[in-house]
């Protein structure tokens, strides 16, 4: 059984169970977020929902904890740049 | 939420908080067990989401039989209320716990929200690929993803020993152990260590697994520089000093120098700290895991770092002595002096464990030379995004002689995390004397947060109406 999601477009598979973040680093992606102020790649760091490094848009929603937030089937997930409110 | 009020409110369900809620619910008290996440647990014993699993996983959970049975006691009991995925923002007198979903009220509270990891900053620490090591564990324990392939393990501290074990028991290569202090001293300490023998068996089982692993251990050697443009290709480890520089290839990085106390529910409500030696702030409590504030406790991590053994040991001492206090209060008793509530054998395993943490904790400080490594452009604070170039001129420059001046001056310490990440860093470079150890109040201008978690407004709003 797997869980299908879509990244930027691509479409992406998950194990039931996992995380966002998790799912997109097994899937060999690094980052999904760029800085507000110098543009820089961002992805997992703490992975424990503490330093806020991970956030993504998930279904129109900016700054979801990409380290905590299960993936569902159909969530369709897109890099966050900046603020993600642009 | 409910309007019913509990006998006693745990925040968080980790070791500490899962013991505290299932022994004063065996007591006879009605319990609200508070938890940010979706499952029990906390950090040490992290699950994997539901339906993941790994013919390897057995191997990573050890302890496994402890947590279920642990986890079964809460389960099964009727006066244990869970409450999963309640962000904690605020508590207040009474005492009201204020949650993203809700208030929570109860007459006692047990503070057991564990710790996160202390990281310093190095050039490169910005780059995808770097994680902190308990976010490697955590990938590895809730999602069964491994950081990357080729990985180097390095900071100082005993959570590097099970993260680089993990990682090579999943599959990954773990290209490295680098512990930055030496490790002769534990010679010093040979009482608390010889009265935890446990502690020397799970020593001794980490370096057969590094020798089958074929995981090189160094000590004395620390990352001064991580290499990549868009995710990270190297690093560079050297003596704290910058001598002996090797560059490594690989594809992540597991960097922790220690853990930090959570504690901010607990000082925005006024609770009495202590400094420990390794520059952390924890709880002040006293042999009853009471804090300064009445009916306030505190047990595990949040009364200084001490790992899960003490932490269940406490949990249990902090929800007997709930229970004697209510019993107390019913009995109308309560002028009566109170005797330590739990067993003699319970507090002297407690004390005993806190003796060895002891030990751990001046064994493994952060190398001073930390901040020899940085260069301008590297980032302090990386919600905000500010260098080292921004630190050292409001402190050199702009007369800044403490950390909430450095804050002010640069926004260091005001993003999201707020100041989780950086707040040990921005202490220590608010000493114009490097070789000053970062001062109390320094690591508590980080440390203390009127709000624990960012909240939505509409969240604080409905608060000030039911308020009204």
């Amino acid at each position: 059984m797997s869980v299908d999601f879509t990244f930027d477009g691509r479409p992406m598979t998950a194990r039931p169970g996992q995380t966002v973040g998790g799912a997109l680093l097994a899937a060999g992606v690094q980052s999904w977020r760029t800085t507000r102020f110098g543009g820089k790649p961002r992805g997992l760091f703490c992975g424990i929902g503490v330093c806020f490094d991970c956030l993504v848009t998930v279904n129109g929603e900016p700054n979801v904890r990409a380290c905590l937030a299960p993936v569902s089937a159909g969530d369709v997930v897109v890099t966050q740049v900046g603020d993600g409110r642009e | 939420m409910s309007s019913e009020a509990f006998d006693l409110a745990v925040i968080g369900a980790g070791p500490a908080g899962m013991a505290a809620a299932a022994t004063a619910a065996e007591q006879g008290l009605r319990v609200a067990l508070i938890e940010g996440g979706r499952q029990l647990g906390g950090q040490y014993f992290r699950q994997p989401g539901p339906g993941l699993t790994a013919p390897w996983l057995p191997k990573l959970h050890h302890g496994r039989s402890r947590f279920e049975r642990l986890a079964a006691r809460v389960e099964t009991s009727p006066r244990i209320e869970v409450l999963f995925e309640h962000q904690v923002w605020a508590v207040e007198p009474g005492f009201t716990v204020l949650t993203d979903r809700g208030p929570v009220t109860a007459a006692d509270v047990v503070l057991a929200t564990g710790s996160y990891e202390r990281v310093v900053p190095f050039p490169g620490w910005d780059l995808p690929g770097v994680f902190t090591a308990g976010g490697a564990q955590a990938l590895l324990k809730g999602n069964l993803v491994l950081a990357g392939r080729r990985v180097v393990v390095a900071g100082t501290g005993p959570l590097l020993l099970p993260v680089a074990a993990g990682l090579a028991t999943a599959g990954a290569k773990v290209l490295g152990l680098f512990e930055a202090n030496r490790i002769r001293g534990y010679a010093k300490h040979p009482l608390p260590v010889l009265t935890n023998p446990a502690k020397l068996v799970e020593g001794i089982d980490f370096a057969r697994q590094f020798i089958r692993n074929r995981v090189p251990v160094r000590s004395g050697l620390m990352v001064v520089e991580a290499q990549g443009t868009d995710f990270l290709e190297a690093v560079v480890v050297a003596r704290p000093d910058g001598s002996g520089r090797r560059r490594i290839a690989c594809d992540a990085l597991a960097v922790g120098y220690g853990l930090v106390p959570q504690i901010d529910l607990g000082l925005t409500l006024g609770c009495e700290h202590r400094m420990l030696a390794d520059g952390t702030v924890g709880l002040r409590v006293d042999t009853n895991q009471r804090t300064s504030v009445p009916g306030f406790y505190a047990a595990g991590e949040t009364a200084g770092i001490a790992g899960v053994e003490t932490s269940l040991v406490e949990g249990e001492i902090a929800g007997l002595a709930v229970a004697a206090a209510f019993a107390r209060s019913r009995a109308r008793q309560a002028a009566v002096p109170d005797a330590a509530a739990a067993p003699a054998d319970l507090r002297r395993r407690r004390d005993r464990q806190r003796g060895f943490a002891d030990v751990i904790r001046v064994q493994h400080p952060v190398p001073a030379a930390w901040r020899d490594h940085l260069t301008p452009d590297t980032l302090v604070c990386r919600c905000e995004e500010v260098p080292a170039r921004a630190v050292t001129e409001a402190v050199e420059d702009l007369g800044a002689c403490d950390a909430r001046t450095v804050k002010l001056l640069t926004r260091a310490g005001m993003g999201w995390c707020q100041g989780r990440v950086c707040g040990y860093a921005v202490a220590c470079l608010a000493r114009r004397d490097p070789t000053e150890p970062p001062a109390a109040t320094d690591l508590l201008a980080a440390a203390k947060r009127p709000l624990a978690r960012p909240v939505p407004l509409g969240v604080l709003a409905e608060q000030d109406r039911r308020n009204k």
